[in-house]
């Protein structure tokens, strides 16, 4: 295993010599808001301490990346294949546009996760959130799956407005007792009394990561988003 | 009241009997079964309903009996209600829908390039003969801040960013796969590669197949990121990054499910027949920093070993804009006029948002000149460039090249029809129907792209001969070789351009 103390060092730095290593395994020390880091990875097993900057994982291309704190804008963006776990919260646009891998965030994730995510062949991304999600949550979803556990403690709801705005493809799972207000009107809403067999284990995946107990998640009704099958934007149209 | 108005068809097939010898070859080449052959009268008849003017079967028809003319069928005469605007607002009545049309804005508003003149030499530093000197039209696109640094032996090192390497100052511009064929496409490719230039993908993805051309493959990355991963990355020249388009500004794209075919879905990567929709912005760029983390993570995803284009509609504050932007990193810049094409956008915004590129242009070219970050970035100047002399009139207002679209596809037989949501191109380049696709040869196709620009580099290089202009680049942003006719001063003023008859 290598170590890269990344204290004081720039962005291009770090990358290049994350890049250029020649083993599976490294480990980023006192990571400070590095942007980019394992920018198209793959092979590798990235342990980052501290909070690595926007875009972590960005075209991820089968790396795993862990992190142990919390993490910036636009993680795993365009991610192809791969795992990011954060044992803390994310920020803004999680997920952008993933088309597979795996994204488990411990704490919340801010606005805009998993926008535009979508599935293709054996490629299903999946973002596991363990508190609350902010507003437009897959938004344009068109595959994949997303899960909020809702463990969070402030009190707040489990996501923020707009969730679901434009989806068209895939699901969505929220931990929680009431169908969510204000969601758009192509979203169709079910609670379900436990989750199916993928999403259970994605969960117990994410509890895997995190040390935490699968049994009480697993026990739990949820609500489930899917987009409504009658397509409301072909119809929007008319031939001039 | 009727449920649905009738609309009284546009164009009439009118086929000339003494020629027709009921081949019944029109019958075949239409995808939108105008032409049939009536068995009881033995004579082919015409749904002039179905037609949209492409032209298909008049030039196909061995005989040459066919023609197609625009109705006489009238509406009472009104210069405010023409009959367009009357059907549209039927078609909207009967629908509930949104306008879609396709190619570019068709309306009759000014061509700022047909008010602008090429100067020529007479006299006194003379006109150069481009069949006896050399004319130089290679030009590179990209960043031009390369520092003067030597090593400790005094050799220069090599500070230059990355950048494209151009014969001639045409591009191909952004088609995706699916929008146009994967014949279209082989032709593009193949002739940007005989002619040293490029082609664009377009959002759609990169089929394997043409994964061979890569070094004249320019990717795009838009809001959908479809197709997009490494690879899709590392087998192109250069990155594009589509913050918008001239037809459409502030607004995403819609490719429906049904244009979803299996190869399609698998260059886009999303499963086959499910609607491919690019959200209007990307959702993950908000600002100019924003932008600039998109540009960076690209070029680490490619280890900064190639430029990245960013690509913005002509709209009002294009050049606030184009500033931004070359801060953000990017090494290109291009911007698409009102005019440009597309496979399909709602007629409304193809019709009245946006600018002209040719006062887009001048604009930012002079805002980046003010500024003293033109060299920051360079330029390209697309929708719509229809000729050499537009091409020479875009670099004289500060394009270092030009995006060509609907000139290529005219190239390959399209007729502008306007046609291509349809997905029926009966020229087998806006359709994925198979036996369509086969029309377009693709020996064929390529070979009239690469006539088409090789007869347009020369008229370039006869246009710069006679201003005593040997090298293409040293035309860029010299407005001294245009003039204005029938403008404005105002519109002079934008354009940064003198009366003609006014001296230097």
């Amino acid at each position: 295993m290598r170590t890269i103390d990344a204290e004081g060092m720039d962005y291009a730095q770090l990358n290049a010599q994350v890049r250029s290593c020649e083993e599976e395994e490294i480990c980023i020390t006192r990571c400070i808001g590095q942007r980019y880091i394992g920018t198209g990875l793959s092979g590798r097993r990235i342990v980052v301490d501290g909070t690595p900057g926007n875009a972590l994982g960005a075209y991820l291309d089968g790396a795993t990346i862990r992190v142990n704190g919390n993490v910036q804008e636009a993680t795993g963006d365009t991610m192809n294949a791969g795992v990011i776990a954060v044992a803390g919260s994310a920020g803004d646009a999680t997920g952008y546009a993933m088309r597979g891998g795996r994204i488990f965030v411990e704490g919340n994730v801010g606005y805009r996760c998993g926008i535009h995510i979508k599935a293709y062949r054996e490629n299903r991304p999946a973002i596991v959130i363990g508190g609350r999600a902010g507003s437009f949550l897959g938004e344009y979803q068109a595959g994949g799956t997303i899960i909020v556990l809702g463990l969070h403690t402030d009190g707040r709801p489990i996501v923020g407005n707009f969730c679901g705005t434009g989806m068209h493809g895939g699901e969505i799972f929220l931990r929680c007792e009431h169908v969510p207000p204000r969601l758009p009107a192509q979203v169709r809403a079910e609670r379900i009394a436990s989750l199916p067999a993928e999403a259970a284990s994605l969960v117990q995946e994410w509890c895997a990561a995190f040390g935490r107990d699968a049994r009480e998640l697993l026990s739990s009704a949820y609500i489930r988003l899917t987009p409504d099958s009658n397509n409301p934007y072909r119809q929007m149209y008319i031939a001039n | 009241m009727m449920d649905r108005m009738y609309i009284s068809p546009a164009y009439e097939v009118v086929r000339d009997a003494a020629r027709c010898t009921t081949c019944r070859l029109c019958e075949q080449q239409c995808a939108n079964g105008v032409h049939a052959f009536d068995v009881r009268t033995g004579r082919m008849t015409a749904d002039n309903g179905r037609c949209v003017n492409c032209h298909r079967c008049v030039c196909m028809c061995p005989t040459h009996a066919l023609k197609i003319v625009r109705s006489d069928d009238v509406y009472p005469e009104n210069a405010n209600w023409d009959a367009q605007t009357v059907n549209e607002v039927y078609r909207q009545a009967d629908s509930g829908g949104v306008l879609l049309s396709s190619m570019g804005n068709p309306k009759p508003q000014p061509i700022f390039w047909d008010r602008l003149l090429i100067n020529a030499s007479q006299v006194t530093n003379p006109s150069i003969d481009p069949l006896r000197e050399p004319m130089e039209t290679r030009l590179f696109l990209g960043k031009r801040t390369a520092k003067i640094e030597r090593d400790k032996n005094g050799k220069l090192k090599n500070t230059l960013a990355p950048g494209l390497t151009l014969e001639v100052p045409i591009l191909f511009s952004a088609m995706s796969y699916g929008s146009i064929s994967y014949n279209a496409h082989a032709c593009l490719a193949r002739a940007a590669e005989e002619l040293g230039t490029y082609y664009n993908t377009g959002e759609g993805g990169l089929h394997r197949d043409f994964y061979r051309y890569s070094r004249n493959t320019i990717v795009q990355v838009a809001s959908g990121r479809f197709g997009v991963f490494k690879d899709y990355l590392g087998k192109a020249a250069a990155i594009e990054i589509k913050m918008g388009q001239g037809a459409k500004p502030g607004i995403g794209g819609h490719l429906p499910g049904m244009k979803l075919t299996a190869d399609v879905s698998e260059t886009r990567m999303i499963p086959q027949g499910t609607d491919a929709i690019s959200p209007a912005p990307h959702h993950d760029i908000y600002s100019i920093e924003d932008l600039r983390q998109l540009v960076c993570s690209l070029k680490e995803a490619t280890e900064y070993r190639k430029p990245v284009i960013v690509k913005v509609a002509a709209v009002h504050n294009a050049a606030a804009i184009a500033s931004g932007i070359a801060r953000s990193g990017a090494d290109i810049i291009a911007i698409d006029g009102y005019r440009g094409g597309t496979g399909a956008a709602p007629t409304r915004i193809r019709d009245n948002v946006g600018i002209p590129i040719e006062l887009a242009l001048a604009q930012v070219d002079q805002r980046l000149r003010d500024e003293g970050i033109r060299d920051e970035v360079s330029l390209i100047a697309g929708g719509s460039i229809r000729s050499s002399a537009d091409v020479v009139k875009a670099i004289a207002l500060g394009a270092d090249a030009c995006y060509i679209g609907t000139a290529a596809l005219l190239a390959l037989g399209c007729h502008l029809c306007r046609s291509c949501h349809t997905g029926l191109c009966n020229w087998g380049i806006a359709t994925q129907r198979p036996e369509l696709v086969a029309r377009l040869d693709p020996d064929v196709g390529s070979r009239r792209l690469v006539n088409l620009v090789t007869a347009w580099k020369r008229e370039i290089q006869e246009m710069m001969g006679g201003m005593g202009i040997n090298s293409i680049e040293a035309l860029r942003g010299n407005r001294l070789m245009l003039r204005g006719v029938g403008l404005t001063d105002r519109e002079l003023d934008i354009l940064g351009v003198r009366y003609a008859g006014e001296n230097m």
